[in-house]
C-alpha cells in the first residue's frame, strides 16, 4: 500500500465542513428572524454539537485503527482471536445511550415547547396575536385575513412583534406552508384545519414557499412575507382594499382555484365571510368539491408544465384566470 | 382494441426521450442479433432463464441492478444539470412535466430496481452457501420472484416508450396520485411495476426466511451463523412483515383509480393521511431491508481482511435484532409536519434516535475488529472505511432530522435529500459494491481488478461529498426538494458544485464498468483456483469458485463461529478439500413456469395500465393456467449421480494441486491481488 487514505479523507472532511462554517453567516435557518426560528437554530446546533461526541471519535478511530493496524505494520500487535471485551462492550453501549438519553429529554421538551399548534404568548413589548388563513391551491397560495376581510394571492404581510396564528388548509393536494426565516412549517391538507404559530421580530421581506411537492406548478408556489411596523401593515391593508376584485364563494373562488402556474400577486378587497371554513367544508360530507373538480378535469387531463404551453392554455379556466390579472406561466417566465 | 393506448402515447415531442428510445432499441436489436448469431438462445434459456440455481439468480439480479443503475443515474445527472441551470428565472432544459417524471423515476428505480435487486442478489448468491445448503427452500419460487421483479423492471422501462411515468414523487402520495390530479397513465405504471415486483419481493422474503431457519447444515446453530446471514434473516423478517403493507396500500390506491373508490381522495370520506401513514409503515422498514444486509457485508469484509474474528458477535446480532424491531415503530418521523400532537411527535422522535444506539454499537464493533488486526487495504476494505465515516455523518444528520422541532425547518428541504443519500450511498451502495467485489470470485471464479476497484471507490467517495455537502448547505438557505427551478440566484454556485459531484460519481461508475472489462480480459491471471481467494472465514469459501451447482459435495459439519477458518488452521493453513466416497445429490429441476409467469404478468400489468381489458383477461387466465400446471407438475427434481459429483470434485482437486504451489501460503496468494 503506497497510498495514504487517511490523509485524503481528512482533506475531504475539511472540504465538507468549510462551506458549512462559511454559510452560517447569512443562511435562513442559522440567521432566523423570530423566536421560533431562533429556538430551532439553537436546537439544531446543540444536537449537532452533542453528536460530535460520538462522530469525531469514530472518524478518528477509523483512520487511526486502519493506519495503525495496516498489514505492513509488523510493529503493531496482532491478536487474531481476540473478539470480546466486557469493558469495551459496556463503553460502546453506554456512551451512545447517554447521548440519546440527553437528546431524548431535549426532544421531549422541545416537541412541546415548539409544538406548532401552541399559541405564542406575547411578551410585554409584543402586540396581541392575529390570525391569517393560508390555503394552498394548484399552484399558488391564497391568504385570507379574516379580521380585515381581505385576501391575497402569493403575498403575505403582517406586523413585526406580533404573534401570528396561521391556519393552514388546502384546496387541492397536500402542500406545506413554510417561511424559513421564521421557523416551523406545517402541512396544508384538504378538509383539515391545521395551524402553526410564528412571530417575526425584525422587519424585512422573508421568502416563503410550499415545501411539499404538489404537481407541475410546485416550483412556482412561492411568496414573500412582508414584515414591517404596525403602520406599514395598515398601509398594506389599505392598498389591498383598493383592489376592485372580490373573492366570493363559490363562484369566484372556483375560478381562482383552477390550476395555474407561476401565479402573480393578486389582491381581493372583499371576501365571502367564512371563506376558509367553506373551503374546508367543501371536502366534507355534502361538500361541493367533486363538482369543482369536474370543471377542472380537462385542464388536469391536458397536463401541465410543458414549458411553453402554460396552464389551462386556451380553455375557459385560463381565460378566467387571466381576468384576475394572472399571467400565464410562459409569459411570466419570459 | 388497445384501450387508451394509441400512437400519441409515444413522446415524439421530446428529443431527450426519443434519443434514449432510439439508443435502447438499437442496443436491444444488436443484442438480439448477437445472441442469434452466436446461437446462444438455447444456452440462455437452459442455463439462465429457467434456472433455479440461487447463484445464477443472484448474478441475474445483479446484472439487472447494474443496468438500472445506469438508467437511474442518467436521471440523477439530468436532475443535477437542470438545477445547475434553472436559476433565477431560467427554465433550464427540462420542463416540469419531464423533470417531475425524472425525479420520480430516479427514486423508484434506485430503491426498487437497483438497491433491492443488489441486496436480494447478494442474499441469493451468498446465504445458501454460508449456511451450507444446496439451494433455497423453494427453488421455483426463487426463479418466479426474479421474473416478477423483472416484470416490474420492464414496465418501468416501457413507460419511457409509451405514455409517461408518474409525476408524483417516488412514494406517489395521495391525493396527488389519485385520478383527479394525475389522470394520466404514469401512476398506473408506478402501481403495476411496484405491485408485481413487490409480490416477487414478498416471495423472496418468505423463501429466504424458511431457507435460513430450516436448511442450515449440521451444527450451524443460529448463533454460529455468519453475520451476513443474520442480517439477511432480519431483512427477510422485515420483508415478510412490511411488504404486505405496501401491497395493500397500492391495492387501495388501485381501487381508487380503477373503480372510483375513495380511500385516499380529498373528499367523500377519503383520507390522504392514511395513505402517508401506510406507505411509510412499509417505507421505513424498507430502508432497513436495504441497510441491514449492507451491515452484514461490512462485517464479513472487515473480519476477513483484518484477519481477525469479528469483535462482539453476540452484540452484533442483538443490535441487528433491535434495529429490526425498532424499525417498525418510527415511521411517523417522515411526516412530523403533518400536525400530530407534541406527545406523538416526541414518541416517534425518541424511538428513532434510539435506533442510533444499536447502530452506533455496530460501528464500534467494526472499529474494534480492526483493532489489533492485520488490515489489508483491498477495495472492499476501502468501501468499508468509507462507509464507517460517511455513514456516521449520515447517522448524525438522521438524528438531527429525528428531533421533531428541528425537523419542522429541515423537512422536505435538501437536507433530507442529502441525509438519505448520505446513508444510502454511504451505506447501501458502498456495501453492495464491497459485497460485489468480495463475492465476485465465488460467482465467476476470478477476482475483480483491484486498481479499477479502488479508483471507483475514490470517485464515489469524493463525488458523494462534492455532490451532497452543497445540498446540506443549501437546505439552510431554504432550498427544498423536487424544485424544477428556483428564483434565488445565490443558490446556483453550490448547485453547480453538486453537479460536478455527480460527474465525479459518474466517473466512479465508469471505473466499475472498466473494472469489469479489465477483469474479464485478465481472468486467466486472476483466477481463483482454490475457491478461497481472500483466506476468508465463512463457509461459502469452503467450496470451489465458481461454486458447483450443488454447492457442497458433502454438506459441511459446523463446530463454531468461523468454523471454516478453524478447519483451515487445523489443516496447516490450507483449505481442506472434499474427499470421497460421494453420494447422489438431490437437486431441483429447471422451471419454464417462472419466466412464463413473469412474461404474462408483464402483459397483465401493461394491459391494466392502458385499460386493454381483453389482454388483461387473457393474461390473467394464462397466469392461472400456468400456475396450475406448475402445481400439478410432479417431475420437479432429480438426482446428480455420485459419479458425476466425484468427477467434478476430482477436477477441482487436480486444479488446486496443479496450480497452487505447496509452499505458498494462502494469505500471500491473496496479497498478490492488492
Amino acid at each position: 500500500m503506497n497510498r495514504t487514505p487517511p490523509l485524503r479523507k481528512l482533506g475531504v472532511l475539511l472540504l465538507a465542513v468549510l462551506p458549512l462554517v462559511l454559510a452560517g453567516c447569512s443562511s435562513a435557518l442559522l440567521d432566523p428572524k423570530g423566536q421560533i426560528g431562533e429556538e430551532q437554530r439553537t436546537l439544531i446546533l446543540t444536537s449537532f454539537g452533542l453528536m460530535q461526541i460520538v462522530v469525531i471519535p469514530v472518524i478518528v478511530m477509523t483512520l487511526l485503527f486502519a493506519w495503525r493496524y495496516r498489514r505492513s505494520n509488523r510493529e503493531a500487535s496482532y491478536r487474531p482471536d481476540w473478539h470480546h471485551s466486557n469493558l469495551i462492550e459496556a463503553v460502546v453501549w453506554f456512551i451512545p445511550c447517554v447521548i440519546i438519553v440527553f437528546l431524548a429529554v431535549l426532544t421531549w421538551y422541545t416537541s412541546h415547547s415548539l409544538d406548532p399548534h401552541k399559541p405564542i404568548e406575547p411578551t410585554a413589548e409584543q402586540q396581541e396575536p392575529i390570525e391569517i388563513q393560508a390555503v394552498s391551491l394548484d399552484w399558488k397560495w391564497l391568504f385570507i385575513y379574516p379580521e380585515q376581510g381581505i385576501a391575497t394571492v402569493n403575498e403575505l404581510a403582517f406586523p413585526e412583534d406580533t404573534p401570528v396564528r396561521f391556519r393552514v388548509t388546502s384546496g387541492s393536494v397536500m402542500n406545506s406552508f413554510f417561511i424559513p426565516r421564521l421557523g416551523s412549517q406545517i402541512y396544508a391538507m384538504a378538509g383539515m384545519d391545521n395551524d402553526v404559530h410564528l412571530v417575526a421580530e425584525e422587519p424585512g421581506v422573508y421568502p416563503g414557499r410550499s415545501t411539499n411537492y404538489s404537481g407541475a406548478g410546485f416550483s412556482g408556489m412561492t411568496f414573500d412575507a412582508h414584515v414591517g411596523s404596525e403602520e406599514d401593515f395598515d398601509a398594506w391593508v389599505a392598498k389591498v382594499r383598493e383592489s376592485s376584485e372580490s373573492l366570493t364563494y363559490p363562484a369566484e373562488y372556483n375560478e381562482l382555484a383552477a390550476p395555474s402556474e407561476d401565479n402573480e400577486i393578486e389582491y381581493f378587497s372583499e371576501v365571502s365571510p367564512s371563506l376558509y371554513e367553506s373551503i374546508i367544508k367543501s371536502f366534507l360530507a355534502g361538500g361541493d368539491h367533486e363538482e369543482r373538480m369536474a370543471e377542472y378535469a380537462d385542464s388536469y387531463a391536458e397536463g401541465f408544465g410543458h414549458g411553453g404551453h402554460g396552464a389551462g392554455h386556451g380553455d375557459d379556466h385560463g381565460a378566467s384566470a387571466e381576468s384576475h390579472g394572472t399571467s400565464m406561466s410562459a409569459e411570466a417566465a419570459e | 382494441m388497445f384501450g387508451k393506448l394509441s400512437l400519441e402515447a409515444i413522446p415524439t415531442h421530446d428529443p431527450i426521450i426519443m434519443t434514449t428510445i432510439t439508443g435502447i432499441v438499437l442496443g436491444g436489436l444488436a443484442l438480439v442479433a448477437a445472441i442469434t448469431y452466436f446461437k446462444k438462445w438455447g444456452y440462455l434459456w437452459n442455463e439462465w432463464v429457467t434456472s433455479v440455481d440461487h447463484k445464477k439468480l443472484g448474478i441475474m439480479y445483479f446484472i439487472v441492478a447494474l443496468v438500472m443503475l445506469l438508467r437511474g443515474f442518467a436521471d440523477a445527472i439530468m436532475m443535477r444539470s437542470q438545477l445547475a441551470m434553472a436559476s433565477a428565472g431560467a427554465e433550464g432544459f427540462l420542463p416540469p412535466s419531464h423533470y417531475d417524471q425524472i425525479f420520480t423515476a430516479h427514486g423508484v428505480i434506485m430503491i426498487f430496481f437497483v438497491a433491492m435487486p443488489m441486496v436480494i442478489g447478494l442474499m441469493n448468491l451468498v446465504v445458501p452457501l454460508q449456511i451450507g445448503a444446496r439451494d433455497v427452500a423453494f427453488p421455483f419460487l426463487n426463479n418466479l420472484s426474479f421474473w416478477l421483479f423483472a416484470a416490474g423492471v420492464i414496465l418501468v422501462n416501457v413507460s419511457l416508450f409509451a405514455g409517461e411515468f408518474a409525476k408524483t414523487g417516488w412514494l406517489a402520495y395521495a391525493p396527488l396520485s389519485g385520478l383527479d390530479y394525475s389522470p394520466g397513465v404514469g401512476v398506473d405504471y408506478w402501481i403495476w411495476a411496484l405491485q408485481i415486483s413487490g409480490i416477487g419481493t414478498t416471495l423472496t422474503g418468505i423463501n429466504f426466511f424458511v431457507t435460513i431457519l430450516k436448511m442450515r447444515t449440521k451444527g450451524m446453530t443460529l448463533f454460529r451463523m455468519p453475520i451476513f446471514t443474520w442480517t439477511s434473516l432480519c431483512a427477510n423478517v422485515l420483508i415478510i412483515a412490511s411488504f404486505p403493507i405496501l401491497t395493500a396500500t397500492i391495492a387501495l390506491l388501485t381501487l381508487d383509480r380503477y373503480l372510483g373508490m375513495n380511500f385516499f381522495t380529498t373528499d367523500l370520506g377519503g383520507n390522504m393521511m392514511m395513505y402517508v401513514n401506510l406507505i411509510w409503515a412499509w417505507g421505513h422498514p424498507e430502508v432497513y431491508i436495504l441497510i441491514l444486509p449492507a451491515f452484514g457485508v461490512f462485517s464479513e469484509v472487515i473480519a476477513t481482511f483484518a484477519r481477525k474474528r469479528l469483535f462482539g458477535y453476540g452484540t452484533m446480532v442483538w443490535a441487528t435484532v433491535a434495529i429490526t424491531v425498532l424499525s417498525f415503530i418510527v415511521w411517523l418521523h417522515h411526516f412530523f409536519t403533518m400536525g400530530a400532537g407534541a406527545n406523538v411527535n416526541a414518541f416517534f422522535g425518541i424511538m428513532t434516535m434510539i435506533i442510533a444506539i444499536p447502530t452506533g454499537v455496530k460501528i464500534f464493533n467494526w472499529l474494534f475488529t480492526m483493532y489489533r488486526g492485520r488490515i489489508e487495504f483491498t477495495s472492499p476494505v476501502l468501501w468499508t472505511l468509507g462507509f464507517i465515516i460517511t455513514f456516521s455523518l449520515g447517522g448524525m444528520t438522521g438524528v438531527m432530522l429525528s428531533i421533531p422541532a428541528a425537523n419542522f425547518v429541515l423537512h422536505n428541504s435538501l437536507f433530507v435529500i442529502a441525509h438519505f443519500h448520505n446513508v444510502i450511498i454511504g451505506g447501501v451502495v458502498f456495501g453492495m459494491l464491497a459485497g460485489l467485489t468480495y463475492w465476485f470470485p465465488k460467482a465467476f471464479g476470478f477476482t475483480l481488478n483491484e486498481k479499477w476497484g479502488k479508483r471507483s471507490f475514490w470517485c464515489w467517495l469524493v463525488g458523494f461529498y462534492v455532490a451532497f455537502v452543497p445540498l446540506y448547505v443549501l437546505s439552510f438557505f431554504g432550498a427544498v426538494r423536487r424544485m424544477q427551478s428556483y428564483d434565488n440566484g445565490d443558490w446556483q454556485p453550490l448547485m453547480i458544485v453538486a453537479w460536478v459531484g455527480a460527474l465525479i460519481i459518474a466517473a466512479g461508475i465508469a471505473c466499475t464498468l472498466i473494472q469489469f472489462y479489465v477483469s474479464i480480459r485478465d481472468r486467466k491471471q486472476n483466477q481463483d483456483v482454490t475457491g478461497d481467494p481472500w483466506d476468508a472465514r465463512t463457509l461459502e469459501w469452503a467450496t470451489s469458485s465458481p461454486a458447483p451447482f450443488y454447492n457442497f459435495a458433502h454438506l459441511p459439519d459446523i463446530n463454531g463461529i468461523d468454523d471454516y477458518w478453524a478447519k483451515k488452521e487445523n489443516n496447516g493453513g490450507k483449505p481442506p478439500l472434499s474427499e470421497g466416497p460421494y453420494q447422489d445429490i438431490h437437486m431441483p429441476k429447471n422451471t419454464w413456469e417462472g419466466p412464463v409467469l413473469g412474461g404474462l404478468s408483464t402483459a397483465f400489468g401493461f394491459a391494466l395500465v392502458w385499460h386493454i381489458w381483453w389482454l388483461a383477461i387473457v393474461s390473467g387466465i394464462g397466469m392461472f393456467v400456468v400456475f396450475l400446471a406448475r402445481v400439478f407438475r410432479e417431475d420437479v427434481d432429480y438426482y446428480v449421480p455420485a459419479a458425476e459429483v466425484e468427477r467434478i470434485e476430482r477436477e477441482h482437486r487436480q486444479r488446486v494441486e496443479r496450480d497452487v504451489q505447496p509452499s505458498s501460503s494462502y494469505a500471500s496468494q491473496a496479497g498478490g491481488q492488492a
